[in-house]
C-alpha cells in the first residue's frame, strides 16, 4: 500500500517509519516547527497528529477509498513537547458508511509517556 | 514565543511582528490584522506548502489549528494585558468547510473567562465573509508561572 503525503506533510518534514501496525509518522525538530523558545508549536504538534489519523485510517480503509475530509479534531496537551524528533500513530477506532472515529497519540522518546493524544471525526463520502 | 519580557503590557501587533521571522509561525507567514480588549485577529495567507489535499488545493486543517492556537492565545493576553507564560491544555476545532483556495484565512480568537489558573477562549475562522466561518474552536489555557 502506497500512501500519497499532502504538501503540508512536506512543510512539516514528516516521513513514514516502521511497517504494518507500527507505522508511524515522524516530525524531525527544527526551527519550522518551533513555538515558544525550546518547545514544539502545538498547531504543529496537531499537523503531526491529523497527519497519522489520516494515514491510519488509509491503511484501515485499503482499497476502499471514499472522500474523507476531517469533521473536528479534539487535542489534549499533556507534556511541552521539546525540541526532538517526534512521532505519531493513529488507530481507528470504528469506521462506518459515513463517518470514521480515530484515536491518536504523539510521543518522543518513551511511547508510553504521549505528548498529546487526540480524537478526529472524518466524514467519507462514496458517492 | 518570548519576544516580549514576561510582565510587560502585551502589545499583539509588535508581537506578531516579532515572531514573523522565525518558528512555526513565521514559516507559515501567520500575520497581525487586528484586536480589541480581549480578542485578536490574525491571517493566513493561502500558501501552496500548507496544502492538504493535492487534487483540491484546499489548505491542511493543521494551519488553521495553528492559526487559532495563536490567536486564542495571544487574546488571553490581550483581556490579562500581562505577558505570562501559558500553555495550551486542550483545543477542540470543528472544520465547518474547507477554505477556498486562494483565499486568506482570518482568525479571530477570543479570551472570555480567566481564573487564577485557567484561561478559556473560544474562536472563528473565515475566508472573507465572518457569516460564514470556515472553522471554530473552543479551548482552554493553563499559566505555568503559577
Amino acid at each position: 500500500m502506497t500512501i500519497q503525503l499532502p504538501p503540508y506533510a512536506d512543510f512539516l518534514r514528516l516521513t513514514l517509519v516502521g511497517e504494518g501496525d507500527d507505522l508511524r509518522v515522524a516530525m524531525p525538530a527544527g526551527d519550522h516547527v518551533l513555538g515558544r523558545p525550546g518547545f514544539l508549536h502545538g498547531g504543529a504538534i496537531t499537523g503531526l497528529m491529523e497527519i497519522a489519523g489520516m494515514v491510519a485510517l488509509h491503511r484501515a480503509l485499503g482499497e476502499d477509498r471514499p472522500k474523507v475530509k476531517p469533521v473536528n479534531v479534539t487535542i489534549d496537551f499533556m507534556r511541552g513537547g521539546r525540541l526532538v524528533e517526534t512521532f505519531a500513530q493513529g488507530s481507528v477506532t470504528r469506521i462506518g458508511n459515513r463517518i470514521a472515529n480515530v484515536a491518536i497519540e504523539a510521543w518522543q522518546d518513551d511511547p508510553e509517556r504521549p505528548i498529546a493524544a487526540a480524537r478526529m471525526i472524518m466524514s467519507l463520502n462514496r458517492s | 514565543m518570548a519576544q516580549q519580557p514576561v510582565g510587560m503590557t502585551f502589545d499583539p501587533a509588535r508581537f506578531t511582528d516579532a515572531i514573523r521571522t522565525h518558528g512555526h509561525n513565521g514559516a507559515m507567514g501567520i500575520r497581525y490584522v487586528n484586536h480589541g480588549d480581549d480578542w485578536v485577529e490574525l491571517a493566513l495567507d493561502y500558501d501552496d506548502r500548507l496544502i492538504g489535499n493535492a487534487d483540491t488545493g484546499v489548505l491542511a486543517s493543521g494551519p488553521i489549528f495553528a492559526l487559532m492556537d495563536m490567536a486564542t492565545s495571544m487574546a488571553i493576553w490581550r483581556r490579562t494585558n500581562i505577558f505570562r507564560p501559558q500553555a495550551t491544555l486542550d483545543m477542540r476545532v470543528d472544520y465547518l468547510r474547507p477554505a477556498v483556495p486562494g483565499r486568506t484565512v482570518f482568525g479571530r480568537g477570543e479570551c472570555y473567562r480567566v481564573t487564577r489558573r485557567i484561561a478559556f477562549v473560544r474562536g472563528q475562522a473565515h475566508d472573507g465573509d465572518p457569516a460564514d466561518p470556515v472553522a471554530h474552536v473552543a479551548g482552554t489555557f493553563m499559566f505555568t508561572d503559577e
